[in-house]
């Protein structure tokens, strides 16, 4: 069934555009003088309270985080400080991005069975859909490092190991999260 | 001397111009960044000194300078080198004949602040103004690319269709002060009606003044009337363009914003009269007087002109952030349906005005 679009019928002034046209001006203006005089009045110390612009001074400034939000990963450790992890393959088996790589390893302990001699995650690759956190028996794996800057020039760069996942292995504190950090 | 002073007033004149204009570069960006809430270019720094990121024009034109310079290989390799100097030239060569300051005798030399006085220097203008279109036109032909072509054609459809209502109204205004002068015009813009308002363009010809600037605003090929450049979309003539060429053409639009508002200052806001100033210093309607030595006129007069200059380039930026851009079809319905008739009939109630006051 077609959908019938009501179409708005403009009033006179409208139409004749010169109005609207100033009105428009007088916005824009009023939004320029208003922002003018917050800058300048903080240029000379004043209005500290006050933000002349909307935006965050990226490199500077960072925008507070959602506490959920999937950011890079990390690998919890025991309380001995041993990788939690147990290889069991489960977010290798459920990443949709193919981007975790484990090779297991048996682990003295029989009640562990294994740990994972290697564990890398491809970031190049990675979706951050989360699905490994999820999928994990163990916790072992988390996305709350609050971490968003990761780059390399090369592609080999972008792929984390197990020593680079473990770095951040400490659970971060809730007001670090809007600090500065780089990978 | 006289050399000397005319090396001077050429020098001064060019560099005002392109000063202005390449702050503009710089004002556009920062302008509507405050007007949109936002900080603007910010990042380029010498030595840690950012100065409200005005650094960004040098920035800019070095990377401009060092860009590679492409000509595409099916393209006519002399037109696409010759066409942004044939658009950047006719943008510059208009401002010859438009004056800066009146005329002044200064320690027995007499000083015309104006390069060219012709006394057809509104034509002369105007000309230049039309001959600029041959650059954009070409720009397009000789990138060998349907887009570009297609720019170049919209630009002079645009070009010319607007020139009509440009020329058409400034008629008005050429018969309110009966001359096609620009130095003779600002002198008759210092007289007085009633015997206290100044006799500015935009209180003679208040219509006339708001078509001039539309007209013009759409000469410049800025935003409302970016049809043929659509830098976001669309593409205009100069998509196979690079480096200093694209440069150049990107600079033309900003010394036609700076024409546009000095052509505007000129004929309608007094050029460089101050209100009341005469030769010899103040003298108000309402008595009294305050005597200013000539280099003081003089300074006062030019720095009037370069502040109205300023402030409709601030207002055309203004316009040029706030408004969407127009279709096609209804920039030339509003070129040939709405403006060009309302300049003619401007002009017709200009001379039946004229008729009955001049009676």
């Amino acid at each position: 069934m077609a959908i019938k679009v009501e179409e708005k019928q403009l009033t006179l002034l409208e139409r004749l555009y010169v109005l609207e046209v100033v009105r428009g001006i007088a916005l824009t203006t009023g939004h320029f003088f208003r922002n003018m005089a917050v800058h300048i009045a903080r240029l000379f110390g004043l209005a500290k309270d006050k933000k002349g612009s909307t935006t965050f001074q990226y490199p500077e400034e960072r925008r507070p985080l959602a506490p959920r939000l999937r950011t890079l990963h990390r690998l919890t450790r025991r309380e001995d400080g041993a990788p939690r992890c147990v290889a069991c393959m489960m977010c290798e088996t459920v990443c949709p991005a193919h981007c975790i790589s484990i090779v297991a390893g048996e682990h003295p302990n029989p009640l562990i069975e294994k740990y994972p001699t290697r564990f890398d995650i491809d970031l190049g690759l990675c979706v951050f859909c989360g699905y490994c956190v999820e999928a994990c028996p163990e916790d072992a794996i988390r996305m709350d490092t609050g971490v968003l800057e990761f780059t390399s020039f090369s592609r080999e760069g972008m792929v984390y190991d197990l020593n680079k996942l473990l770095a951040r292995s400490e659970t971060p504190k809730p007001n670090e999260e809007s600090k500065v950090k780089t990978a | 001397m006289e050399y000397a002073i005319d090396v001077g007033k050429v020098l001064f004149w060019f560099s005002s111009i392109m000063g202005l204009a390449s702050i503009l570069t710089w004002m556009e960006r920062k302008q509507s960044a405050v007007m949109q809430d936002r900080i603007g270019a910010n990042r380029a720094d010498i030595f840690g000194f950012r100065i409200l990121g005005l650094f960004h024009i040098i920035a800019d034109s070095i990377k401009m300078f060092t860009k590679q310079d492409f000509v595409p290989a099916q393209g006519n390799r002399i037109l696409h080198t010759v066409a942004p100097m044939i658009a950047l030239f006719f943008a510059l060569v208009g401002f010859a004949a438009v004056p800066f300051g009146g005329t002044y005798e200064i320690a027995g030399y007499t000083v015309s602040l104006q390069v060219l006085d012709l006394n057809v220097g509104l034509l002369f203008v105007f000309a230049m103004m039309s001959m600029g279109i041959y650059g954009f036109v070409l720009g397009g032909w000789a990138s060998a690319n349907n887009y570009a072509l297609l720019g170049g054609l919209r630009a002079s459809g645009q070009m010319i269709s607007y020139e009509i209502t440009m020329g058409a109204t400034v008629i008005g205004t050429i018969m309110v002060y009966g001359t096609l002068s620009l130095q003779q015009m600002n002198i008759a813009q210092g007289e007085l009606l009633f015997g206290w308002i100044p006799a500015w363009g935009i209180l003679l010809q208040p219509l006339g003044c708001i078509l001039f600037v539309t007209a013009a605003l759409a000469e410049t090929k800025r935003v409302p009337f970016d049809v043929p450049e659509g830098e976001s979309e669309i593409i205009g003539y100069f998509v196979e363009y690079s480096g200093m060429r694209f440069g150049m053409f990107f600079l033309t639009d900003f010394i036609e914003t700076v024409l546009a508002a000095v052509l505007t200052t000129t004929l309608f806001f007094g050029g460089w009269q101050v209100p009341y100033l005469y030769a010899g210093g103040f003298e108000f309607p309402w008595g009294g007087s305050f005597e200013l030595p000539v280099v003081a006129v003089m300074l006062l007069q030019v720095g009037a002109f370069m502040a109205k200059v300023f402030t409709l380039c601030f207002i055309f930026l203004l316009i040029r952030w706030t408004l969407p851009r127009f279709r096609w079809d209804q920039l030339m319905r509003l070129g040939w349906t709405i403006m060009l008739p309302l300049s003619i009939l401007n002009i017709v109630v200009t001379g039946v005005v004229l008729l009955i006051v001049g009676n």
